[in-house]
């Protein structure tokens, strides 16, 4: 017998990249928000209700932040719109104008 | 008769084809051969007879030249290098016209340039060791179906490599049992799994049944996780026509990718599938079968950076380049140096890695790089070091052998994997901090920390026999 587990496997229900860590820290949200301003791509807010998040296309929350180097700034949108939709999910996106893809995406709340 | 006639007999081959003060032309294909002559032949001569039966001539002189501008025609041995601490062997450069070739066709580049020369008596061995295509001919060809950007967009990826795994015992399953170890890798968390290259349609699990049975896996498991999954259902097969026949029903069952064994199927059936996937709106994975009979030799065949290009040009999404750590063959620079290929817009010559052209690739799409072959949790900072994001991360016994199962087995790797992507973009060291990065993520995944346990004394650790000449 497994000496680890009891009952059987359950499957997770997880949204992509960073969905197997516990949940960021706001101070853990910060590093991968600064590792996207060093490589100079363009942060970005989606918002979704769970129920939709199988979709390509998420809400925009406003436009990405083109030129936005302040973290602090984006930390703040984030949260302001997760007070705007407290039941939505929320992903933090960094566009990559070179590769023409988005370089890091991952959802920041869950609704 | 004139001094310039025709005069039958066998001429030097250097009189013709050894062209040292030659300018290569941008619209020349160049190769490098690493050539061993047979004792007491002048390299010259050596070098210019691989150019000569490598493009017009022949060992004769015929009538039937005059009829042409073989000047215009001829391939030319225009540069002889030695071969650092190898004094038997020799580089040579060549240069070829790019009206010798067919537009379009790897096939017909490859029957040139390793035809017959291979077998040539005056040599002992020879290896393709590099080519440099030119962007004329680059513009004939199809390349990837998809290419990295749109997979990530199709398949909802970003930021991190992808996870995937061979299903395993590779041969003897029941369609059914097979579609279970799928489901179980892919619920778990990985992102794809993959049909082994000799999984074809054996008596035991025909194709059909195959395809049905994976696909109702992959449904279960995106609707019970969230995510968007994948299996690279393999239609390699005896005809071109049973290849498309499978690629069709792939097709029709709504599944994202395919799967082509490259060389043992041979570049005109994969030329061929690539330009279906890219119509049918299908990826493409690329295995490698028979690659080490070809690329292995240090002296003789071709290199797997000129097998790796020529699969880029003809077509796919993903190939397989070895793993570095794992348990198969593979020299880290030389490595690195043909994912480059795979996946860049402009490789620099670089002989520190193997590459000897510069290669612009245009517009051609990138080739995500696939490490598979005998990796674990332990080879997890190591890889994403050496790949990067773009590259498909594939654990067979990796996952299937986990303790618990594959599904727990597809979480740890996934765990290590989301760890080490996180660790590395907040600034840290991942292989000096391997094992602090690891240790902290299992204390939240007991997944990783068993399979921590459980491969933490598996090391593959045998000399390379093909090392890069330094």
């Amino acid at each position: 017998m497994n000496s680890g587990i009891s009952g059987d496997y359950q499957t997770q229900q997880t949204l992509e990249t960073f969905g197997f860590l516990p949940k960021l820290t706001a101070e853990e949200v910060q590093k991968q928000i600064a590792y996207i301003v060093a490589n100079g791509w363009s942060p970005s807010i989606e918002h979704e209700h769970p129920s939709n998040s199988m979709d390509h296309y998420w809400t925009m929350w406003k436009l990405p932040f083109f030129g936005e180097t302040n973290i602090g700034n984006v930390l703040a949108e984030l949260e302001s719109c997760h007070r705007t939709y407290p039941g939505h999910h929320i992903r933090l996106i960094g566009y990559d104008a070179y590769t023409q893809s988005q370089s890091s995406c991952f959802v920041v709340y869950e609704g | 008769m004139s001094s310039k006639g025709y005069q039958a007999g066998v001429k030097e081959y250097r009189d013709k084809y050894w062209t040292p003060d030659y300018v290569p032309l941008d619209t020349d294909l160049l190769a490098c051969f690493k050539v061993t002559g047979q004792p007491g032949v002048p390299r010259e001569e050596v070098a210019a007879a691989v150019a000569a039966e490598s493009s017009t001539g022949t060992w004769s002189t015929v009538w039937s030249e005059y009829l042409t501008d073989l000047e215009f025609y001829k391939g030319r041995a225009y540069r002889i290098e030695d071969v650092p601490g190898d004094s038997e062997s020799f580089y040579t450069f060549i240069a070829y016209p790019l009206d010798l070739f067919e537009e379009g066709s790897i096939v017909n580049v490859l029957t040139s340039l390793v035809g017959n020369v291979f077998g040539f008596k005056a040599l002992k061995h020879l290896r393709l060791e590099d080519l440099r295509f030119p962007m004329a001919y680059i513009k004939t060809c199809g390349g990837p179906p998809a290419g990295i950007q749109v997979e990530r967009d199709r398949l909802n990826k970003y930021g991190r490599p992808m996870l995937g795994c061979t299903i395993k015992p590779k041969l003897g399953l029941s369609a059914k049992n097979y579609g279970r170890a799928v489901y179980e890798c892919l619920r778990g968390g990985l992102d794809l799994t993959k049909d082994d290259e000799n999984v074809n349609s054996q008596s035991f699990m025909r194709w059909r049944d195959r395809f049905d049975f994976v696909s109702e896996a992959i449904d279960k498991a995106e609707r019970e996780t969230g995510e968007r999954k994948g299996h690279y259902l393999n239609v390699t097969a005896a005809t071109p026509e049973d290849m498309y026949e499978r690629a069709e029903y792939a097709k029709e069952l709504g599944q994202p990718i395919i799967m082509h064994d490259f060389l043992t199927g041979g570049f005109t059936a994969n030329t061929g599938l690539a330009n279906w996937c890219r119509k049918n709106g299908m990826l493409l994975h690329i295995h490698r079968a028979m690659h080490a009979v070809i690329d292995r030799h240090p002296k003789h065949g071709i290199h797997f950076r000129v097998l790796a290009k020529c699969l880029r040009l003809s077509g796919g999404d993903h190939l397989h380049t070895g793993t570095v750590v794992g348990k198969l063959e593979g020299d880290r620079n030389s490595t690195l140096g043909f994912v480059d290929q795979l996946r860049e817009s402009f490789v620099p010559e670089d002989r520190s890695r193997g590459v000897f052209f510069d290669q612009d690739w245009g517009s051609m799409p990138g080739v995500f790089a696939v490490a598979s072959g005998g990796i674990h949790v332990w080879h997890m900072p190591a890889l994403l070091n050496i790949f990067g994001d773009d590259s498909v991360l594939q654990f067979g016994g990796g996952t299937q052998g986990h303790p618990w199962g594959n599904a727990a087995g597809a979480a740890a790797n996934r765990v290590a994997l989301e760890a080490c992507v996180k660790a590395r973009n907040e600034g840290r060291e991942l292989e000096h901090e391997a094992k602090d990065i690891m240790t902290n993520a299992a204390k939240n995944s007991p997944e990783l920390a068993i399979a921590m346990e459980t491969w933490k004394e598996i090391k593959f650790e045998f000399e390379t026999v093909d090392k890069l000449d330094v």
